[in-house]
């Protein structure tokens, strides 16, 4: 059963199931046991600028989640960091914004949410997190109400319907397998965080072939414990595009067409976005 | 390495100071550092025309093709000495029989996808409308002689090289091999310089037997030149050491560096596409939206000449001599 993300008011395949396959009783439940669970993906970072390769991350991240069978990615967040980061040539975060939106124009599925960046401090990504996950609740239990409202089969049960009903995305945070790394650097994150994320929600990690994050979760008795929570995806078709590169190149006139969409680049040209003033940082 | 060298050269030739670097007893060496006075003394707008040209499958272009250019083109201005006016894509022919290789008409298109937002990048399709298989060089020829035709400053007696002033002719002797009578000499002023743009490993595939032959590798290095994007640390710069005829002509293959790790084959995307996968990003959004409508790359598709022998293998493996050394 594919997970209904459109009009609420369209009867569920599981309800048509049910009428064709009379013969056995435990029909609904066998559907429901062999749908997907609906998740979504959040990747945060500098998006300093957008290229290819960070949309190229969720396009894996999708195929293969789908590919276990188990889930149907539902929707893609970009969440840039806010401009408080304080990282050297960080450039504003409305550039930044309408330039990942620009990037996403062509895409059905991802888009780009600005709540992070609106955050007068710099906001953990736990607490990202935790936002996002919030706001799909709330949303949820819209929908939810709505079904209700506009149910067309009189006779159905309070009982039937919530088995029905939507169930809630996971959210899972989407990242390099460097960031595992990262874990066990002091001070860099609070232990109390790192285990939210990989209980509560789950990382969707992208790696390229050759390196072995497997390695960083077993040096840590934390990220074993939930190695179950963690998705290990090898990038096989290697396309590196640091954001970094692409601003030096900019800054000293060399192309950087095919690496970020066209629409970014006359952005960037347009407003002069990465010079080397911003590159030393204000 | 003689032509990361003078790529070292080139570019402190802004400046008068000119490092003196011992590279044994070559002569050219000795004249060099008078070449460049020479040439920092000239017209800093007298820069040399290049157009670049392509070879290869596109089976299906990616954004990593697309990358060779705007890469090459970069490389060149910064030397200072090259203005690339051109890039020209040009596809095999389906007569090349490698394998999986989808007709000639779908790759062409898919190209032409590619590069309408260009305006510098084009698609020849001549080369894919041949009938029979057409060696590297041959392709170069015609292209080369299409620019001198459509070259208003054309002339033919002007067959012999010009020298621009300043210029020493003694350190060109090395430059050429016999250039055939009924050919225009890619020397004569006026007519853009054409560049063979590959990757390393079209660089290294001269090294396989019977798939080149020795004199169209000679003439192309001679009389064209190649532009040969590398990822660092590979084996160009000791494959260009190691063979006689590619050390001789030297100055005329340029090593460019790729800065980003790029490694989008068109035989990984047709494996991802065979899976299922997405290859958004990977190529531009109109070919990947071409693909898709007319379903082109599949299990069958890969099996496509299975089995037959590569054109140039079969053609020089019948008229096989003795294995040339390259």
């Amino acid at each position: 059963m594919e997970w209904i993300t459109q009009t609420p008011l369209r009867e569920p395949a599981s309800i048509q199931k049910k009428v064709k396959c009379r013969s056995r009783s435990w029909c609904a439940v066998s559907v429901m046991m062999k749908s997907r669970l609906p998740l979504v993906l959040l990747a945060c970072g500098s998006f300093n600028p957008i290229t290819n390769m960070h949309m190229r991350l969720f396009e894996l991240a999708r195929d293969h989640l789908h590919q276990t069978g188990r889930y149907q990615v539902i929707e893609g967040i970009i969440s840039p960091v806010s401009d408080n980061y304080g990282k050297r040539g960080l450039v504003s975060a409305r550039h930044r914004i309408a330039m990942a939106q620009l990037a996403l124009e062509t895409s059905d599925w991802i888009r780009v949410d600005p709540w992070e960046s609106e955050q007068e401090k710099w906001t953990e990504t736990v607490k990202v997190l935790r936002h996002h996950y919030n706001e799909s609740l709330r949303s949820l239990q819209f929908r939810k109400e709505l079904m209700r409202k506009n149910w067309p089969i009189e006779r159905a049960t309070e009982d039937f319907l919530s088995s029905l009903d939507p169930v809630s995305p996971e959210l899972k945070l989407l990242c390099g397998a460097d960031i595992l790394k990262t874990f066990s650097t002091p001070n860099l994150w609070k232990e109390e965080h790192i285990k939210e994320i990989v209980e509560k929600f789950g990382l969707v990690c992208i790696s390229r072939a050759g390196s072995d994050p497997v390695q960083y979760i077993s040096e840590s008795e934390l990220l074993t414990r939930f190695q179950h929570n963690i998705h290990l995806v090898t990038e096989w078709i290697q396309n590196e595009i640091s954001a970094t590169h692409i601003r030096h190149a900019l800054c000293k006139g060399l192309s950087v067409k095919y690496l970020i969409p066209d629409s970014v680049i006359s952005y960037i040209k347009h407003y002069n976005i990465y010079t080397e003033e911003s590159e030393r940082g204000k | 390495m003689g032509q990361a060298m003078i790529s070292l050269f080139s570019r402190t030739s802004q400046n008068t100071q000119i490092s003196t670097l011992v590279f044994g007893c070559d002569s050219e060496v000795l004249h060099l550092d008078l070449w460049l006075q020479g040439n920092h003394m000239e017209n800093p707008d007298n820069k040399r025309e290049v157009v670049l040209l392509a070879c290869g499958s596109f089976n299906p272009i990616t954004n990593m093709h697309l990358r060779l250019f705007e890469l090459a083109k970069d490389y060149l201005h910064e030397t200072g000495k090259y203005k690339v006016i051109k890039g020209i894509i040009s596809p095999v022919g389906d007569a090349y029989k490698k394998k999986s290789l989808i007709s000639a008409n779908h790759r062409v298109t898919m190209a032409q996808l590619a590069t309408e937002s260009s305006d510098w990048v084009e698609v020849d399709d001549w080369e894919s409308s041949q009938n029979e298989w057409l060696e590297t060089l041959k392709v170069l020829r015609y292209h080369h002689q299409k620019l001198a035709s459509s070259n208003p400053d054309n002339s033919l007696q002007s067959a012999v090289p010009l020298i621009k002033p300043g210029r020493k002719r003694k350190q060109e002797a090395n430059r050429y091999i016999p250039v055939k009578k009924n050919q225009l000499s890619p020397e004569t002023k006026g007519v853009p310089q054409l560049k063979l743009l590959c990757g390393a490993d079209i660089l290294e595939s001269f090294g396989i037997p019977n798939l080149w032959k020795l004199e169209d590798i000679t003439e192309i290095v001679a009389n064209h030149g190649l532009v040969c994007i590398t990822r660092a640390g590979n084996n160009a710069q000791k494959f260009i050491y190691e063979s006689d005829t590619l050390w001789q002509h030297k100055n005329n293959i340029h090593l460019v560096e790729e800065w980003i790790t790029n490694d989008i084959s068109s035989t990984k995307i047709r494996r991802a596409l065979r899976r299922g996968q997405s290859v958004r990003y990977l190529v531009p959004d109109a070919v990947r939206a071409y693909i898709e409508k007319h379903n082109l790359y599949s299990p069958e598709s890969e099996d496509r000449n299975a089995g037959v022998i590569l054109a140039p293998l079969q053609k020089y493996a019948r008229g096989c001599k003795q294995e040339q050394t390259l």
